[in-house]
């Protein structure tokens, strides 16, 4: 009972947010409204026994990625009314695309439960042992059974990481750009760089 | 878990990974100026990683003594004849890399990067996980640690526009082919319940159902692109022509071996009970590859993009090993992959020798006018390499060819194997044009500059292996090869 109350209340919020999320006039407030929806939906894997991804939906989904959205937002002057001015025009497409992607759902689900499709049985090696939790049983698997697949991500991060600066690394070149000079800049004194004035009333200050 | 017989199974490449990891050290410590020492050493630990392989290539290893890491990688002969060839190719790129970058050719930032030689180990270590990969989660890690390495060295020439466009070209293409080989992947995980290749081989049994099926295009359409088959070639002439020449030279040889071999795997370990599911799929690619690497090639004035087009013929060629399906075709496909290498090294180091006075490189037709008058020794090394590439008997590439097509007519696929034949034939027209070119017409006069023994001693290499005293090689690599196949075809469950 209590189970299915939450799953409609995270649910409600969800949906009612994502909505939000497209109808804000504020870009701000969209990506609050986003920020709202993750947190519901990391409180509806709870709901489904996946602590794990409702963890990773929090410090990925909310202190990542939408941190970054709204960084974007803020510094990026992007003109939101001309982009929402191409939004009836662009509409008839848009639906056309939802109603197909609606319909694909409910051909896969009718499919599916009229037996046209049959899913593969797991093979159980990643199987979560009894009385584990599934953070436990991931941890397990990630540096147990594939620790090595784990090491190789990692150099592949790290070939990301030469590539990156290899391609953009500019070394100073010898006497181009001036130094910066601490102890000229502390020796500089207020009487070095400032002048005081006092024009009169509508003239102008000469420098 | 205990990792002491994994660590022993995958020596070289933590041989590799340890001796580029202390290379990028060094790199970062020596700066530039380092750059030829690293690539030195470099050589040396791929050299140390091939020498590793020869007591399980000689001897031959299968069964369940290869697995690696619980399943996860699987080091049979296959993979080590595989990883050898790889090993070989990385040698030649390193080898040929340090005159190229101090030419003129490679524009204002003279002189190599020293994280050229790491990036060729990293690739290297990619390939041999490819190579060896026995589940669909270590396939594309490697694969990936591969693309990524690879990406970065068709731009490493930074102030090149024409690398920098090979780069970026290569990179969102090999991006949206990861993710066409990733959906694949998650198709056949969800309809079979397993990553690993012999439990998605035991989903597979039976009727297969149209989810498994577009499982299996897909993750042929993702592998397709990685080797460059007709209709996955499109980026070829494009990141061939604007990278690097030892950059291109590496491409054409190591990433083929590796991505041939994966693709071999696949379709033997993983889809081995299908045949009729991916057959036809590899028999078309192999046909519509010939064909169009051989039309593609008729108007090229650029040599490098003439040798891509070149390539995807040869992939053609090595495929239609591949779609024989059974343990002769994978074994001439492995004979017709060691001497694409041979020809292939040797062809591109002939280019990275067509110098001019200023040590300036030239790569069209124009340029290579009557060169049998200014340096015949080149001239007719590249007669050697191109009569060879068009399987012109007694050199070695007619041995390839011959082989490929003697599983195929045996294998009953007789129509096929006719196509294929009318298409090298079509073939022929543009390798020829070297011969034409550089013997019969007047001479241009600019490739006048010396090379390094390097690159000669390469030259000479390659050019002896395809020459008809590479026959003499023909017993042992085909003894090789159906070791090598044959452990293609051993099913562990």
């Amino acid at each position: 009972m209590i189970q299915a109350i939450a799953f409609y209340f995270f649910a409600t919020i969800v949906v009612a947010s994502a909505v939000m999320v497209v109808m804000a006039k504020n870009p701000v407030h969209s990506v609050l409204w986003l920020i709202l929806a993750f947190f519901n939906a990391a409180g509806l894997m709870v709901l489904l026994g996946a602590e794990f991804i409702a963890m990773l939906l929090v410090i990925v989904y909310v202190g990542a990625v939408a941190v970054l959205f709204l960084f974007v937002v803020m510094m990026l002057d992007i003109d939101f009314a001309a982009m929402r001015a191409g939004l009836s025009r662009n509409a008839p497409l848009g639906l056309l695309i939802a109603a197909v992607l609606l319909a694909e759902l409910l051909l896969a689900v009718g499919a599916y439960n009229a037996g046209g499709l049959t899913l593969g049985t797991p093979d159980g090696v990643t199987a979560q042992p009894e009385g584990t939790s599934n953070i436990a049983a991931l941890g397990e698997l990630l540096y147990g059974r594939y620790i090595v697949l784990f090491e190789i991500a990692g150099i592949i991060l790290l070939v990301a990481m030469i590539g990156a600066i290899v391609l953009t690394f500019q070394p100073p070149k010898p006497g181009a750009r001036a130094r910066q000079d601490v102890g000229k800049q502390i020796r500089r004194r207020p009487e070095d760089a400032t002048v005081m004035k006092s024009p009169e009333v509508g003239q102008g200050v000469e420098l | 878990m205990d990792f002491v017989p994994s660590f022993a199974l995958t020596l070289p490449e933590l041989v590799l990974t340890g001796t580029g990891l202390v290379l990028l050290l060094l790199a970062a410590w020596g700066g530039d100026k380092a750059a030829r020492k690293i690539a030195i050493a470099a050589a040396t630990a791929l050299f140390v990683a091939g020498v590793l392989l020869v007591p399980g290539l000689h001897f031959g290893t299968d069964g369940p003594a290869t697995l690696a890491f619980g399943g996860l990688l699987k080091v049979d002969s296959f993979a080590l004849f595989a990883k050898a060839l790889i090993y070989l190719a990385a040698i030649a790129a390193l080898m040929v890399a340090p005159a190229f970058f101090a030419g003129p050719t490679a524009g204002t930032e003279r002189g190599m990067r020293a994280e050229y030689p790491v990036l060729v180990l990293f690739a290297a270590v990619g390939m041999s996980i490819m190579v060896s990969a026995n589940d669909f989660m270590s396939l594309y890690l490697g694969l990936e640690l591969n693309s990524l390495s690879a990406y970065v060295l068709a731009a490493i020439l930074r102030r090149d526009t024409r690398s920098g466009e090979a780069g970026l070209k290569y990179f969102v293409l090999g991006a949206l082919a990861s993710g066409i080989l990733l959906y694949g992947m998650s198709l056949l995980y969800g309809f079979t319940g397993g990553t690993a290749f012999d439990a998605v081989r035991a989903g597979l049994s039976g009727t297969m159902g149209t989810g498994a099926l577009l499982g299996v295009i897909f993750v042929l359409s993702g592998l397709a692109f990685k080797i460059s088959a007709v209709p996955f070639h499109m980026w070829t002439p494009d990141v061939y022509e604007g990278a690097p020449t030892p950059v291109t030279a590496f491409f054409a040889t190591a990433p083929k071996v590796a991505a041939v071999a994966l693709t071999a795997r696949v379709v033997f370990e993983v889809f081995g009970g299908q045949v009729q599911a991916w057959q036809q799929i590899v028999m078309f690619m192999a046909l519509a590859s010939i064909i169009f690497g051989a039309l593609g090639a008729i108007g090229q004035e650029n040599l490098k993009r003439l040798l891509a087009y070149s390539s995807i013929n040869n992939i053609g060629f090595i495929l239609l090993g591949l779609a024989v399906a059974n343990v002769d075709g994978a074994s001439a496909m492995l004979v017709y992959l060691f001497i694409y290498v041979a020809m292939s090294i040797g062809s591109f180091v002939a280019l990275l020798m067509l110098r001019g006075e200023d040590g300036e490189l030239f790569e069209t037709f124009a340029d290579i006018r009557g060169l049998s008058v200014t340096r015949p020794a080149i001239a007719w090394a590249l007669l050697i390499f191109m009569f060879s590439l068009a399987g012109i008997p007694p050199l070695l590439g007619f041995y390839s060819k011959f082989v490929v097509f003697q599983a195929t007519i045996e294998a009953g696929l007789v129509a096929f194997g006719a196509i294929a034949i009318a298409a090298s034939v079509i073939g022929a027209f543009y390798y020829i044009k070297f011969v034409k070119v550089m013997f019969f017409d007047e001479p241009a006069g600019v490739v006048t500059g010396k090379s390094e023994t390097g690159h000669w001693v390469l030259l000479g290499l390659t050019a002896l292996i395809i020459s008809p005293l590479g026959y003499l090689l023909t017993p042992s690599l085909t003894d090789l090869a159906d070791k090598a196949a044959r452990s293609l075809f051993i099913v562990l469950v």
